[in-house]
């Protein structure tokens, strides 16, 4: 228990500051919806002046962005990169962290199991994920409610697109768990995170743009991709099972990695 | 009762050599120096005995549990001082004791304060404050801060003043009659021999010798540097002296034997100043490989 308090304790600021992050940026996004829902004809007039390759990498083609769902699933998307990059930075960091620092000796000689740190450590990020989470919810609600202008949305399916949105942040976690006990050294968390959440990204949007389908299997972008998820009334359960499956996986083989590890030492 | 056991323990990381075969005991009670040359595998000893590293193959007891699989309740009586010492930064000097206090059951506030006391130790500075020695010094509290019955020091004094050495020393010596057994690697033999009881010589990954700490100070030679105006020494066929040689008025020899015969051989003659050595570890391992 003293462990985790400990972690929640270092990441609680970081959640918050990802939550409020999160929050000003639905909130850019969705005051600008009742312009853009009003002038339906012009705003489509403009989207025409794209190239398509970019709407299809930014997930905006096929859905009617005058829709508030519609409209929303362009700033889920951006949404989706923000918490991708949460997850791998609370991933790669968490147990990797005491070794940069020099204090995996510190706390693996104290008197308590290495899974145990393992899971305390890993219910502390969890935590942290959570509260960012639940700020995603919040936001959304708040915004939907007060820029909706009047136009129809069934609540119901903003509950089903975000409530997958935990499995989109385990993903990274664990894919970022597993890989520091790969490796020897974590030397930035950060590099590494902006690696593999940009890169699942660029991935994604890489299928879009070929229309290449057996791609969209690696990469949690295209799992839980927003705009698939309006035209189709939902996401692929295939895609979620997959993505489930990756987590527990991902995060159980670092659980064993990590309790056989080689600590390496200060010097 | 036998603290640590250690059997034919061995550890490569890759292709590379930790340690290779070492065996060892440990009984209650003892102050054991373990010495030798960095790189020799010191840390790596004590990090397998904490299993922070998992060995090839051999195996350590601590208190007759196995040090893998007991891991944990091994480490209730541990107490270690790393030889490098990193702690959270941005943490305060107390908050940092309290977090390791409540790894271990009880009330630990008294014997911080006690312990922070002697070391002079200021409890309020943020850990990034801190100079090297003082960080020291926070190891050395959160190490003992348990009444641990197994203390483990890697390479404890590096960092630490003389004055504070002493102190340290003292504070080692007052848990030992407490009843601790201490693990005491160092590359110093000088303050090993201070302390020890017994210890054991490891040299590239290999025991080379385990050796009552008496015996392996008469077993060894002194260095001698002699200034006199006569080369009397140099004439006398005294035992024990070998390798004499005379530099610039100064004669050297390297003694083994009775201290006082030699004395009273120097001091037949007309001495202007007189210089006494250890030999280095260096020179004890030539010692041991003649």
């Amino acid at each position: 228990m003293n462990i985790y308090s400990r972690e929640v304790k270092k990441k609680l600021k970081s959640a918050l500051i990802w939550s409020f992050s999160i929050f000003l940026l639905i909130l850019l996004f969705m005051v600008m919806y009742p312009g853009f829902a009003t002038d339906e004809t012009i705003f489509e007039m403009v989207m025409e002046n794209y190239p398509e390759v970019m709407l299809k990498a930014m997930g905006m083609t096929g859905v009617n962005l005058a829709t508030v769902i519609g409209y929303f699933t362009f700033c889920m998307l951006f949404t989706q990169i923000c918490l991708a990059v949460q997850g791998s930075i609370y991933g790669f960091s968490i147990l990797s962290e005491e070794e940069r620092d020099m204090t995996a000796d510190f706390l693996l000689t104290k008197p308590i199991k290495r899974s145990k740190a393992f899971i305390a450590k890993l219910f502390a990020a969890v935590t942290g994920l959570v509260i960012t989470n639940a700020a995603v919810w919040g936001s959304t609600f708040l915004t939907i409610t007060v820029f909706s202008d009047g136009h129809e949305y069934e609540p119901v399916m903003f509950v089903k697109l975000l409530s997958t949105l935990i499995l989109f942040q385990l993903f990274f976690l664990g894919i970022g768990m597993l890989i520091s006990v790969l490796v020897k050294k974590v030397r930035s968390a950060l590099s590494y995170s902006m690696g593999l959440a940009f890169g699942m990204y660029i991935i994604s949007a890489t299928a879009s743009i070929i229309g290449e389908d057996r791609i969209s299997y690696i990469t949690p972008f295209k799992y839980f991709e927003p705009n698939a998820f309006v035209l189709e009334g939902g996401y692929d359960p295939v895609m979620t099972i997959i993505c489930g499956t990756v987590i527990v996986v991902s995060i159980t083989t670092a659980f064993f990695l990590y309790n056989r590890r080689n600590i390496p030492t200060a010097s | 009762m036998k603290v640590i056991e250690i059997k034919n323990l061995t550890k490569f990381y890759g292709k590379n050599r930790g340690i290779e075969d070492v065996s060892l005991t440990v009984e209650e009670g003892e102050i054991f120096g373990f010495i030798g040359p960095n790189g020799a595998g010191k840390s790596t000893t004590i990090r397998l005995m904490l299993s922070l590293i998992y060995p090839t193959s051999g195996s350590a007891a601590i208190f007759g549990k196995d040090c893998i699989k007991f891991g944990h309740e091994i480490r209730n009586d541990i107490g270690y001082l790393p030889s490098e010492v990193f702690y959270y930064d941005k943490m305060r000097v107390k908050d940092l004791l309290k977090y390791s206090a409540s790894f271990y059951k009880g009330d630990h506030k008294k014997r911080i304060k006690e312990l922070a006391d002697i070391m002079e130790l200021d409890l309020n500075r943020k850990i990034d404050e801190l100079s090297y020695g003082n960080k020291k010094k926070v190891g050395i509290v959160q190490g003992l801060l348990h009444q641990p019955k197994l203390i483990m020091l890697d390479e404890p004094t590096s960092g630490l003043d003389p004055l504070m050495q002493h102190k340290f020393f003292d504070l080692i010596l007052e848990e030992n009659k407490r009843g601790a057994t201490v693990f005491f690697s160092s590359h110093i033999l000088g303050e090993v021999q201070k302390l020890c009881n017994r210890v054991a010589i490891i040299r590239e990954g290999h025991i080379v010798k385990i050796e009552d700490i008496k015996t392996l100070r008469q077993d060894t030679y002194k260095k001698v540097y002699v200034r006199t105006d006569k080369n009397a020494i140099e004439q006398t066929k005294f035992p024990g002296i070998s390798n004499l040689e005379v530099i610039d008025g100064e004669v050297r020899f390297l003694y083994k034997g009775d201290i006082t015969e030699l004395l009273q051989l120097v001091m037949e003659n007309n001495v202007y100043d007189i210089n006494i050595e250890e030999p280095s570890l260096e020179e004890i391992f030539m010692h041991y490989y003649k």
